[in-house]
């Protein structure tokens, strides 16, 4: 059995963050936190984020929902910690651009991130791997 | 009743999707166009267009003759007594809305009571929150039964003196529950509360004669019963609309309009200010000649098995979690293991099969079922076995990769 459009979606990389997320949970004590959801279909995620003297000390996330979502909030706080906030709306904005199918002008590392490419050719699903760049760009402007 | 004739009236059926032939599962979101109803459209919109009730000119009088002919041909469909019980509106969602906004908020004070269960859709429900939170009205609810279904004897203890509107669906579009809708009208008038139903997924599979149900008002939409989208009905029993006021005011609705004040028009024209959704209308008109050439009474036969036979094969599937009543509409709201629904739905399109995935519209009901989002596979008259049998082999296949991956 070939499942080479699955699998051009569903990479090892993305399932291996589903199963074993990386930084999920919470930060105690002074976080910032940003809650977000998809209200199409009911995916949610709590972002906290650390951030001091404009660099991102920490990143968890908790929340519910796809393979794709979840495993791009793991990818996603893996990506931005240690970088600067500047780099990490950077690193959004490349993301997105991803998302689009867009030739990217820049060769930021996304690092596992990059392997959610596949998701541009699901336009059902693309809201689904935004959910926690969009959420942690949210709590980065409103800081 | 010849599924397969059925099918060739629908010209969308007929083609390739990700390299599979199109199955379409998703008709509780939306049903297909048979040829018949997007011809009407395109015939209204090539040869008779007008603004309807004011031009002398014939194309006018033929709008408007069209326009009305809907209007009765909606009315013989449900069986109401009167077209001035048959209101145009966009949709149930409208539909719903016009009770709340006009009915409910002029009869309810604040120790009056909404009725209302978990299975709603969020057009019946949100209407009612906001009509509670405007007039001081408490919004309760009748529980569900394990199984999904409403138990009569908890309408009977929870309609009381205070229950001045009980609204609920005729069919739910997650569960497949079919409520008893007679018994429940019999319940809400012997206090001297009116019942509303939502119809959106009752319309389009069976007949619905309103006078026999004896609800006071019915509210479903075209879309899902072959018509365009953008055209809904809201039925109700005219001793009632004659009290209501309009929600929408302007053109089409007045009688006579002073510097200070006006009047309306009467029934059902009051309630609908604005150019009306014409050629929604007539595209809704072609939907009932369709449905009634192929018969109702054939359509829900042809369901029910339908229902009986995707029950059988879905429920050998290991790991398969399906929510809801045994007997039920056409329509299976599932999870399948670990998998969650927005990936099952994902690797069910890559077979060319199309299922519905997420909370449905219906939130508070995927709290009662404690899920944060389930997949839908839902069945209309041009579906088969076969699309049963494709829906299984995707399933499996959905096991298989998931279970490869992970």
């Amino acid at each position: 059995m070939s499942f080479n459009n699955l699998e051009t979606l569903y990479r090892q990389v993305i399932m291996d963050h589903y199963k074993n997320p990386r930084n999920r949970g919470v930060i105690e004590g002074d976080a910032l936190t940003v809650d977000m959801n998809n209200p199409t279909c009911g995916d949610r995620i709590q972002l906290h984020l650390q951030v001091e003297e404009g660099k991102v000390k920490d990143a968890k996330f908790q929340g519910e929902g796809c393979s794709i979502s979840m495993s791009s909030a793991s990818m996603m706080t893996q990506a931005i910690k240690g970088k600067t906030v500047t780099e990490a709306l950077e690193m959004s904005k490349h993301f997105s651009e991803m998302m689009l199918g867009e030739e990217l002008d820049s060769d930021l590392d996304l690092g596992d991130a990059q392997a959610l490419s596949g998701v541009s050719q699901f336009p059902a699903r693309i809201k689904c791997a935004t959910l926690a760049w969009k959420a942690m760009e949210k709590g980065i402007n409103h800081k | 009743m010849d599924v397969r004739a059925i099918r060739q009236m629908f010209p969308i059926l007929d083609q390739e999707v990700n390299g599979h032939p199109l199955v379409y599962l998703d008709s509780s979101a939306t049903s297909q166009k048979p040829i018949s109803v997007i011809e009407a459209v395109e015939n209204y919109y090539r040869f008779d267009n007008a603004n309807v009730h004011r031009g002398v000119h014939t194309l006018g009088s033929r709008a408007t003759d069209q326009y009305e002919g809907a209007r009765e041909k909606v009315r013989r469909f449900i069986n109401a007594g009167s077209t001035a019980e048959v209101i145009f509106t966009r949709g149930t969602t409208t539909s719903i809305n016009t009770v709340a906004y006009s009915y409910a908020r002029a009869n309810l004070k604040p120790e009056d009571e909404i009725l209302i269960t978990p299975m709603e859709h969020h057009s019946n429900i949100i209407p009612w929150q906001q009509a509670a939170k405007a007039t001081g009205a408490t919004l309760k609810y009748i529980p569900l039964q394990d199984d999904g279904t409403v138990a009569l004897e908890d309408v009977k203890s929870l309609v009381t003196d205070q229950t001045k509107i009980v609204a609920i669906a005729h069919v739910s579009n997650v569960l497949g529950t079919i409520n008893p809708i007679k018994e429940i009208a019999q319940i809400a008038h012997a206090k001297g509360a009116v019942l509303l139903i939502d119809g959106a997924q009752g319309a389009p599979h069976m007949k619905v004669d309103v006078q026999d149900l004896d609800c006071d008002f019915y509210a479903f939409s075209g879309h899902k019963m072959c018509a365009p989208t953008g055209i809904g009905v809201l039925y109700g029993k005219r001793e009632l609309l004659e009290e209501m006021e309009p929600v929408e005011f302007g053109g089409e609705m007045i009688d006579f309009v002073s510097l200070q004040d006006s009047t309306w028009k009467e029934l059902p024209w009051k309630f609908e200010g604005g150019t009306p959704i014409i050629a929604g209308a007539i595209g809704l008109a072609a939907a009932i000649d369709f449905l009634e050439d192929v018969g109702m009474e054939n359509i829900l036969d042809h369901e029910q098995k339908l229902a009986d036979y995707v029950m059988d094969r879905l429920s050998t599937v290991e790991d398969i979690k399906i929510y809801g009543p045994e007997h039920r509409a056409a329509l299976v709201t599932f999870n399948l293991g670990d998998v969650h629904p927005h990936d099952v739905a994902t690797a069910l399109d890559s077979f060319g099969i199309a299922v519905r995935a997420g909370h449905h519209c219906a939130q508070p009901l995927m709290k009662w079922l404690n899920v944060t989002a389930t997949a839908r596979a839902s069945f209309y008259l041009y579906n088969t076995e076969d699309d049963v049998e494709k829906l299984m082999d995707g399933l499996l296949k959905t096991k298989e990769f998931f279970g490869h991956v992970f």
